[in-house]
């Protein structure tokens, strides 16, 4: 029986603990809120992430977070969803009984958003889209959409190449272009396969193979390994991101071949896109010669539109980031292509740098 | 002395279940009340904040009572995020790529989860194999099905089946918005149904003979054996329950997330065993409440909800917070086990 006492004051006296520590820990914050909510000015934001998968991802959050800070006059609420769109739900229903002025959603997956937005759309709280897109059955469930636009990024390799085979004087019959698409029907992959065949179709180029890589290294490898074996004569490989450009310029290696710019001596040029750090280290080492940006940084854009709609105006319902081109030499300055939204633009080529790499957030 | 303990040593194992259940309880009621007071400005103390944890979870609540019963005949059921990801996988496909009605669905996710409870039921109970390798064969079953099925998501767009998601039903109480409006609280039917399927399994358990049975055989198989139960067909009962409730979870889990996805409930299994765990249920069987997992489920939620209002901590502090609790919950379960044991 003493026993029993003792052991009942043991679990009482570890509850208590607990419940104290939960209780400091949450007071702590409650302090800060509490600062917050002085100043009635304050923007609340609640950003429901995927998760930290990648650099681009982590880097897509951290332009979240160092735009939407306190001295900006922003609040904002983070939650990182663990790639799960359950968690995600569960986080936007939190935002909305917060009622924060603006949700900013990047979803795990396109489906399933219906009946959690709607909660939203009912408790008048706008929501801006961010990344990947939603597939829900009415489009006034967000307000709009902030993205990258990889038709766009598509296009813009594909008017280099044409703009850098020009300049070398290289014929369009002689670019015998390898293709190693991404994930079949990402958005990316998409974007990026038809701004290549839109070039195919223009300049006439020959595209002699065409095979998904998965956006993986090792699989962006084995395709690579395989097109060698059955056409000796590529000079030309499009990759549609750098994991993949890695494996093809491993492959390319392995196979007793060059990687670079002299294609009339064998050489094959690389293109990709994503410049991630590895990305653009490579393309200094003329390895990668064009490398088009898929751009994280959206924290910026995601101000400039919740600034418009504080102040009543219209926005578009999509809205793209801005996107550089980088290149190993400066053969080509600048190209001209047109965006999803059908409008055309020059777009300067930037020729890589140590510093621009270092300088990069990503 | 003796002969008097060894009476009223069911009595004991009673009130053990009943302070573990005490001990949950007030932990929920700690913890909300808690959040209600230090995040009074962002919206806790609202109704709806309370019944979003019902919202959220009603498919883990109904999945972690059939974890409950099975992991109180003194096995487990690992399987259970696979089932629910194939059958929202066959759900989304039914209606979507084949045109099918959302009541196949239904009757294809309740199909689903009893073909599992069936087969896996069996395996342990007349074959006598671990149910760990067993649900875990399940799991990489159910994942791997869902993967061949489709590799895309799938979004339902299914007009009968939005109908029953978006169906709101509100309540009575409700709270102004900062505009002033009054906002009443909602729940949807899934929780509705969740709730009742809580009710009947607390009566199962209670009052049936099945019930009894179950704690019978989890508490000592082999005494259960000589009261002349019979062992193998309870047990394979349990599992047919727990499959059969794993399909419901499911759907319910579907009609929140509305779409097929390969990756969807990832770890549900654990959320299930850690939520009847802290609820009071041993994993050594015998012991365990449907009525404590309720609080488990609505403890994992609340934990959630605390740190997203918070705002700046890491949604991984979910999982720390919640490893933190079932250590305490198992150190107490432990304790019990061994004061029962020196009496």
């Amino acid at each position: 029986m003493k026993k029993r006492v003792v052991s009942m004051l043991l679990c009482v006296a570890m509850t208590a603990a607990m419940v104290a520590g939960c209780g400091s820990s949450s007071g702590d914050s409650s302090s800060d809120s509490g600062e917050d909510s002085g100043s009635s000015d304050v923007i609340t934001v609640g950003f429901s992430q995927v998760g930290a998968e990648s650099d681009w991802r982590t880097a897509n959050t951290e332009s979240m977070q160092e735009t939407f800070t306190e001295e900006n006059g922003y609040e904002l609420i983070f939650d990182d969803a663990q790639q799960k769109q359950e968690n995600q739900i569960t986080a936007i229903r939190n935002f909305i009984q917060q009622e924060v002025d603006y949700i900013l959603l990047a979803p795990v997956t396109e489906s399933g958003w219906d009946t959690v937005l709607q909660e939203a759309y009912d408790a008048d709280i706008p929501v801006i889209i961010v990344d990947r897109m939603v597939d829900v059955s009415n489009d006034d469930l967000y307000t709009t959409w902030i993205g990258t636009d990889s038709l766009l990024e598509g296009r813009k390799a594909a008017e280099w190449l044409n703009a850098y085979a020009t300049a070398k004087g290289w014929d369009a019959s002689e670019l015998n272009i390898a293709h190693i698409q991404g994930t079949m029907g990402s958005t990316a992959q998409i974007g990026r396969t038809q701004g290549l065949e839109e070039g195919v179709e223009k300049y006439g180029w020959n595209l002699v193979a065409q095979q998904c890589g998965e956006f993986t290294q090792a699989k962006g490898q084995e395709v690579m390994e395989s097109m060698l074996k059955q056409y000796d004569n590529i000079n030309v490989v499009y990759c549609e991101n750098d994991n993949e450009a890695f494996g093809a310029i491993d492959a390319i290696e392995a196979a007793g071949k060059t990687v670079g710019t002299d294609i009339a001596n064998g050489e094959i040029l690389v293109i990709s896109f994503d410049t991630t750090n590895a990305g653009l280290t490579d393309t200094l080492a003329g390895k990668i010669v064009c490398d088009v940006e898929c751009n994280p940084l959206h924290g910026p854009r995601a101000e400039e539109l919740i600034k418009a709609l504080e102040a009543g105006e219209e926005v578009e319902k999509l809205n793209y980031v801005d996107e550089e081109i980088f290149a190993y030499d400066d053969t080509v300055a600048s190209v001209t292509a047109t965006n999803s939204l059908e409008e055309e633009g020059d777009y300067a080529v930037t020729v890589i740098t140590q510093e621009i790499i270092d300088g990069r957030a990503y | 002395m003796g002969n008097k303990n060894k009476t009223a040593m069911p009595k004991k194992k009673i009130s053990a279940t009943g302070f573990l259940l005490i001990i949950t309880i007030a932990l929920f009621v700690v913890m909300y009340a808690a959040g209600m007071v230090v995040f009074s400005d962002k919206g806790f103390a609202k109704p709806q904040m309370f019944f979003n944890l019902f919202v959220s979870n009603a498919g883990l609540l109904v999945i972690a009572l059939g974890q409950t019963i099975v992991m109180i005949t003194g096995g487990i059921d690992i399987s259970v995020g696979s089932v629910t990801a194939l059958v929202c996988m066959v759900s989304a496909f039914e209606m979507e790529n084949m045109g099918m009605s959302a009541y196949v669905a239904v009757a294809s996710a309740l199909a689903i989860g009893l073909a599992y409870g069936v087969i896996q039921g069996f395996l342990v109970s007349y074959l006598e194999i671990q149910p760990f390798i067993v649900t875990l064969a399940g799991m990489f079953f159910g994942r791997g099905m869902t993967a061949v099925i489709s590799t895309e998501m799938i979004s339902i767009k299914n007009e009968l089946f939005l109908a029953w998601a978006n169906f709101k039903i509100n309540l009575p109480i409700g709270s102004y918005s900062k505009r002033g409006k009054f906002i009443p609280a909602y729940i949807y039917p899934t929780v509705v149904i969740a709730i009742l399927i809580l009710i009947i399994i607390i009566l199962v358990m209670k009052y049936s003979k099945f019930g009894r049975s179950v704690y019978a055989i989890g508490g000592n198989s082999q005494s259960a054996l000589m009261m002349g139960l019979n062992v193998k067909k309870t047990k394979f009962k349990a599992y047919i329950l727990d499959g059969f409730l794993a399909g419901l979870g499911g759907f319910l889990f579907c009609l929140n997330s509305c779409a097929g996805f390969v990756e969807q409930a990832k770890g549900l299994e654990m959320d299930a065993i850690s939520s009847a765990v802290i609820g009071g249920t041993l994993l050594s069987g015998g012991v365990g409440v449907p009525f404590g997992t309720l609080f488990g489920v609505l403890i994992k939620g609340t934990i959630q909800s605390l740190i997203t209002t918070q705002g700046t901590l890491s949604s991984w502090w979910v999982r720390i917070v919640l490893s933190a609790l079932l250590c305490f919950f198992i150190i107490l379960q432990a304790i019990l086990g061994n004061i029962k044991k020196k009496k």
